[in-house]
């Protein structure tokens, strides 16, 4: 037994020289894309591009922070795209609903961010709810959501589109437009809620509890672990960060109909995912999320910008970047 | 289609006492660790081949090298006096050479006809011939004497089950080595029994099994053959005759082992810390009521299947469960481990690798799970997780590779004294432990033993569940029998012993109750 104790200290100590492909893959990945995307326009580093990237993909990316938590613990969340249009669109008919009795003001766009929230809360109640109480599969649960919540929307817009009064939009564009030292608001926000994630992942209970729900249920069971309350909360979280999203969105446009934020779940389970988070829970990092969101922003970007490949195969491009990341994921696995 | 179905018909007339299957010098190493050193084993054919050691001795390693999981990095096989390099498992079943896993390998969501058949179904044409299939799954389970059904779901069967069905598949092949991996270790006594009967039946069909077991009893009953390892080194093989249990246990530590049992402590009439009465979990336990004193290790006996784990899992809250429990004299509310944990129970599960630890995560974040309040109230102080890591690892002797090792990555053992370390973290006054040794070597029985003395020793109460008689008698002050899912039977005293305990686990002696009888 003591030989044993004493060698493999050796084999790490030399492996370490190695490139840890699961670890800093995505961020290699992101350097190699911003260098390439450098040489390539050299508008691409431009203080209006960045902050048009970054900002635009700060939705994605506050949705994403939430989805790591919720994929961490073993779940996962369709409805969030559906969810996004929904709430923008009960933001919008609230807010144009008060402007007779309470005038445009400040007043009005609090109350309109108070019920983004409030309704991300209560979405993110249902899907939980029905997930940890009635038993029924994540993927079923939000799947039933997404159509739910799409259909709403489409009922509310009567097949059009929901326009926020003008005025109001007036009094509500800095939110997305205007920022603080130069940098616009959303990629604020954005970096808010990803440092606070990567804290909460890494350094409270809330977090190592998820990785061990994830890991196994059982064992976080037998471990005094609330497993239904912190499931919940994970899903509750994302609803709050999806109204969070909106309330950063609405302001862009003005406007929500039935094709608002469609495909957003996906783009932000494949930003967990190529981030290093795992599909099947256990393991996750925000940070990593961060990159992910950023790697498959600037993708879309450097494809506009340049002439080199179609801007139309930019999904095609990200879904090599997302199996990639899976199969780096797996050889780090079979080395063990 | 019926290479299969004629495999099963032929018996391939093999000499007794002839070299089947060998080892010579085999070595292997991982990485630059080397756990196997030159072994020579030879397995002949009718003869039952006994493997012992203590974990991390380098039985799997062995066993897995013959069966084709491992190539050796030194030396090589033969199987009938001739070289052969196995390039997976696949080839060496093709061979007649057949590793039954501890852990098994069946397909949980499939019949047990569809895993005896799997990979080598019998064909009608193009379709599956499903009668021809049920028939001989029928026919080896009844060689078994397994009431388990054909069509039944391996996911609702019983371990005990799984087990047969995996020795039911072995023997609808023309098995030539049959080499397992304590098979024993899920089974009951009389399970066990009918195990015994198919080994020799097998061995007089001229098969030739590799045994691996920790239960030398076993070992001294079966085997004709014994090798012993001992970090990796053959250490002894010899005809089982010459060598009495206590000597293959000297053989597998390496040092002598006086009484591996510590002399009990005295409890006398010590206050009363846990108090339950008529606690019922859902329908598996019926109306069990015991006391437990300060200081006392209290023993819980009985077959298994008795309904014991699920009683403590009542009380800790893991199982809905109901019934008046009292702890230090203060009413206790079931239904929470959180509740149990504040209350100062705590419950070391039988199955640590399933609900104990999370095998992909290291031993920090599992150490500290169970009390991770103790480690800041919102941010996790993982200084002082390292500092608990330290002390676990210098007070429970666990013995890790490196301090990063994922859990899964340890041995039994090691994984064993982990888990009372992170269960011990939480501070208990009363510690539940199903199963305390299962699957451990024995030099870490007696460490875990010592363990389990020293806590009654502090005033803390132990409660042990065990299948193993010696461990209760040797551990427990007092005994609680159970038997389908109703306490038969208090023991203590003198009246601590097998026979006792076990009249009253089969029901020759104590309460009756009608209604499952």
């Amino acid at each position: 037994m003591s030989d044993h104790a004493a060698t493999p200290a050796k084999t790490t100590s030399s492996s370490g020289f190695k490139i840890d492909f699961h670890i800093w893959g995505p961020v290699i990945a992101l350097v190699v894309l911003v260098i390439a995307g450098a040489m390539m326009n050299p508008n691409f580093l431009s203080y209006g591009n960045v902050t048009n990237v970054l900002a635009r993909s700060a939705f994605i990316g506050i949705i994403a922070v939430g989805m790591t938590f919720v994929i961490t613990s073993g779940g996962l969340d369709l409805s969030v795209g559906s969810m996004a249009a929904f709430i923008a669109g009960v933001m919008i008919l609230i807010m144009n609903a008060l402007v007779p009795s309470m005038g445009v003001g400040i007043g009005i766009v609090l109350v309109g961010m108070a019920s983004a929230l409030v309704v991300g809360l209560a979405a993110g109640l249902v899907n939980g709810l029905l997930i940890t109480q009635a038993r029924i599969e994540a993927f079923i649960v939000t799947l039933g959501t997404m159509g739910i919540f799409r259909s709403l929307i489409t009922w509310l817009a009567d097949g059009g589109t929901l326009s926020l009064d003008y005025t109001v939009r007036e009094l509500y564009r800095p939110v997305y437009y205007s920022g603080l030292f130069g940098v616009a608001w959303p990629i604020i926000v954005f970096a808010v809620i990803a440092i606070i994630g990567e804290i909460v992942m890494r350094h409270t209970a809330f977090g190592r509890h998820c990785a061990a729900i994830g890991s196994n249920e059982q064992v976080a069971r037998y471990s005094a672990v609330h497993v239904d309350r912190v499931r919940l909360m994970t899903y509750v979280l994302l609803g709050i960060l999806v109204g969070i999203a909106t309330i950063m969105y609405v302001p862009r446009l003005g406007s929500a109909s039935s094709s608002t934020g469609v495909l957003w779940e996906l783009e932000a389970i494949a930003a967990v995912i190529i981030g290093g988070t795992m599909l099947k829970g256990g393991f996750g990092r925000v940070w990593g999320t961060v990159v992910g969101v950023l790697i498959l922003s600037l993708i879309d970007n450097l494809l506009n910008l340049t002439d080199l490949v179609s801007p139309y195969l930019n999904g095609a491009i990200q879904g090599v970047i997302i199996i990639l990341a899976v199969v780096l994921q797996r050889q780090k696995k079979a080395q063990r | 289609m019926s290479q299969a179905a004629r495999r099963i018909e032929e018996t391939v007339p093999v000499p007794k006492g002839q070299t089947v299957l060998a080892a010579r010098a085999a070595s292997r190493s991982f990485g630059p660790v080397q756990v196997l050193f030159d072994v020579d084993f030879e397995l002949k054919a009718g003869e039952v081949h006994a493997l012992i050691g203590e974990n991390g001795a380098g039985k799997s390693t062995l066993m897995k090298i013959l069966s084709g999981y491992l190539a050796p990095t030194g030396g090589h096989i033969e199987l009938d006096g001739r070289r052969v390099d196995f390039a997976s498992s696949d080839e060496a079943e093709d061979a007649g050479v057949i590793l039954i896993h501890q852990e098994f390998n069946l397909a949980e969501q499939l019949s047990v006809e569809q895993n005896v058949f799997l990979g080598r179904e019998i064909r009608k044409g193009f379709f599956l011939d499903h009668k021809t299939m049920r028939a001989e799954t029928q026919r080896l389970l009844g060689e078994l004497e397994t009431k388990v059904s054909p069509t039944a779901k391996i996911s609702e069967i019983s371990v005990s089950d799984k087990q047969m069905v995996e020795i039911a598949k072995a023997l609808s092949r023309n098995t030539r080595v049959l080499i397992m991996d304590e098979p024993t270790a899920v089974l009951t006594n009389r399970e066990a029994e009918i195990l015994f009967r198919q080994i020799e039946r097998l061995k007089a069909n001229g098969t030739a099994i590799l045994y691996t077991s920790h239960k030398l009893d076993e070992i001294a009953r079966l085997a004709d053959h014994i090798t012993v390892l001992r970090d990796g080194h053959r250490v002894a093989n010899v005809d089982a005759g010459t060598m009495s249990e206590d000597q293959m246990a000297q053989a597998m530590v390496g040092r002598e082992l006086s009484n591996i049992f510590p002399v009990k402590h005295e409890v006398g009439s010590a206050e009363t810390v846990l108090s339950v009465r008529n606690l019922t979990v859902g329908s598996i336990v019926r109306d069990a009521s015991f006391e437990l004193k300060r200081g006392e290790v209290l023993g819980f006996a009985g077959l298994v299947g008795s309904g014991r784990t699920e009683l403590m899992e009542g009380l800790i809250g893991v199982r809905d469960a109901e019934g008046t429990v009292e702890v230090g004299g203060k009413p206790f509310r079931l239904g929470s481990v959180k509740d149990a944990r504040r209350a100062g129970i705590v419950y070391l599960t039988e199955d640590r690798k399933g609900r104990g630890l999370i095998l992909t995560q290291g031993m920090r974040p599992n150490l500290t799970l169970l009390a991770l309040d103790r480690f800041g109230k919102t941010m996790i102080d993982g200084k002082a997780e390292e500092a608990a890591l330290d002390k676990a690892i210098k007070d429970f002797d666990v013995r890790a590779p490196t301090r990063s090792v994922l859990v899964g990555n340890l041995s039994g053992g090691n994984q064993q004294k982990l888990l009372l370390a992170k269960t011990m973290l939480a501070e208990p006054d009363i510690v539940i432990i199903d199963e305390p040794t299962r699957g451990i070597d024995i030099g870490t029985k007696q460490q875990i033993y010592q363990f389990i003395h020293a806590l009654a020793g502090q005033g803390k109460s132990v409660i042990v569940i065990s299948s193993e008689m010696a461990e209760i008698i040797g551990l427990a002050n007092r005994v609680y029998v159970m038997r389908s899912g109703r306490i038969t039977g208090e023991v203590q005293g003198a009246d601590v012993n097998e026979d006792v305990i076990v009249r009253y686990a089969m029901g020759l002696e104590g309460r009756k109750f009608d209604s499952h009888e």
